[in-house]
């Protein structure tokens, strides 16, 4: 049968992209993973140093509230956004998805940038403000969670709207209009009907902007304050100041195990299959 | 308006005859993207990127799609440990990566150089292509690639005749996602860059951590557009294949 030996033979391509990540991804994380416990001792020192001091479990308490901050507002923003994409006209939603994927598409240090220009305090936001006489004192928008908060909601926005837009445009109308029909007023047909059909588009929408979250570098460090800093960029910090190989490992399997226990939970517990192409 | 104003804003900005970022700007002139031409460090990193990007995108694609048709044409033991295994830089951190490269290029020797930064940025695009080309061959029929081998053809012939033009749509569309997820690329570099080797990312980093001037907008409008580039490049060769789904 040709055919049998055609696959056989055809499996062997998954070997040279294996090989890759297995020298040049999975090796180097195990090596990270060993120098948080052998490094500069053996033990679990590193481990205790980043879940015991107060100053590394307030970077990491702020690596999490920010994170969920950031995924609340994208839902907030991102479900109208969503649900209007669905039901605009053809032309309408073209656009609307170009509007999404053109930001999706640029490179985040080029948004982060826009907003570090935008948010100063002479910016053009201030400006406006001051022009308008809204505020007497420019507001300080940068290098303050405010800031970071502005920047992250903006650029993961696209992750909360794109598996959101995909569940609720197979929702079909028909729900809403036998809810209608049967006598429930919009909202209370929304909370009852709509939301729990869309839930799966929320925990999903909801697991990925948290989960890149947790571990986003750019946008804090260039928008954040000196003090308030994520896990990402303490671990760039000990790496590039201190040469801090073993507290920064532990850091960063910290983040990795917090990643993967998210991951699996929406996974396996609420049984959506994320879809990480968003 | 908060998704597209700010980058439209930078775009306006760098084209400002003013020397500080102000909005809107005073004139109008070229001066910032002058500035560009005349500095041979932006020159040499955006050289550098595009030394990294062609090589990683072609690898990441050519590795990507013979991972894709394995897994989904052959009967590979532990399939879905190596799907996870080769989808893993998407979902592992950034950041750890970034760290754990960068820790053992510098025992390898890769450090600071351009085939670690084309290693990584490979590793680093696998996925992409892996997803795109694997969603498009669940849509081949199969039964045309067996009659291709009925008739004859060899598998490589089999592929090239029958599989590959029907996929083609989706591979071009995974290595210029490759392409632009490697130009884009700034955190992994940040690590294994050195001053002497450096993308336009990491020089563009190291400039707006110092005075920011129109220089830096003109860059980012460089790169936006190069993204813009690529995406509308995919929106038509998705729409000629009959691709209704309009993500990257």
């Amino acid at each position: 049968m040709p055919s049998t030996v055609t696959r056989d033979r055809r499996a062997l391509l998954v070997i040279p992209a294996t090989a890759l990540l297995l020298v040049a991804f999975v090796y180097p994380v195990f090596w990270l993973l060993l120098r948080s416990v052998s490094d500069p001792v053996w033990g679990a020192h590193n481990y205790a140093t980043a879940l015991g001091e107060v100053i590394y479990l307030k970077v990491l308490w702020n690596t999490v509230a920010i994170s969920g901050a950031t995924t609340v507002f994208c839902l907030l923003f991102g479900y109208p956004m969503a649900y209007t994409m669905v039901h605009a006209g053809p032309a309408a939603k073209r656009i609307l998805i170009y509007i999404v994927l053109i930001p999706f598409w640029t490179s985040i240090l080029v948004r982060t940038f826009a907003w570090l220009v935008l948010l100063q305090p002479k910016g053009l936001i201030n400006d406006m403000l001051l022009g308008i006489g809204l505020i007497a004192e420019p507001l300080e928008l940068i290098y303050n969670r405010t800031g970071v908060l502005i920047g992250m909601v903006q650029i993961l926005l696209p992750f909360m709207v794109f598996p959101l837009f995909s569940v609720l445009s197979r929702i079909d109308d028909g729900y809403m209009k036998a809810a209608a029909n049967l006598g429930a007023p919009p909202l209370p047909a929304f909370f009852r009907v709509y939301l729990p059909l869309s839930l799966p588009g929320v925990l999903t929408g909801c697991m990925l902007v948290f989960i890149i979250s947790l571990g986003y570098f750019i946008t804090p460090a260039l928008l954040g304050g000196r003090r308030d800093i994520m896990v990402a960029q303490l671990i760039q910090e000990q790496i590039d100041l201190f040469g801090n190989w073993g507290l920064s490992a532990a850091l960063a399997m910290i983040l990795l195990a917090g990643t993967a226990l998210i991951f699996t939970v929406t996974y396996k517990v609420f049984g959506v299959k994320p879809d990480i192409r968003a | 308006m908060y998704i597209i104003a700010p980058i439209v804003i930078v775009l306006i900005i760098s084209f400002s005859s003013a020397q500080f970022l102000t909005f809107p700007p005073p004139g109008y002139s070229m001066q910032w993207y002058e500035n560009i031409v005349d500095n041979p460090a932006w020159l040499r990193s955006l050289w550098t990127s595009l030394r990294v990007m062609l090589p990683a995108g072609i690898a990441a694609t050519v590795l990507g799609t013979a991972a894709a048709l394995a897994l989904n044409r052959g009967s590979i033991p532990g399939a879905a440990i190596i799907n996870g295994i080769l989808m893993a830089p998407l979902v592992v951190p950034v950041i750890i990566t970034a760290a754990a490269l960068f820790g053992v290029f510098r025992i390898w020797g890769l450090y600071g150089s351009i085939g670690g930064l084309i290693l990584a940025h490979t590793v680093l695009t696998i996925p992409y292509v892996l997803s795109t080309v694997g969603a498009s061959l669940q849509l081949v029929d199969k039964r045309l690639e067996d009659a291709a081998a009925n008739l004859g053809a060899t598998p490589w012939a089999a592929f090239r005749l029958v599989t590959l033009p029907l996929i083609l749509p989706a591979v071009l569309s995974g290595l210029l996602f490759a392409m632009v997820i490697s130009f884009d690329e700034l955190v992994v570099s940040l690590f294994i860059s050195t001053p002497v080797v450096r993308p336009v990312t990491v020089q563009m980093w190291s400039n707006i951590r110092g005075d920011v001037d129109p220089t830096i907008a003109a860059i980012a409008t460089l790169i936006f557009l190069f993204s813009l580039a690529a995406l509308l490049v995919e929106s038509v060769t998705s729409r000629n294949s009959g691709r209704k789904t309009p993500h990257p």
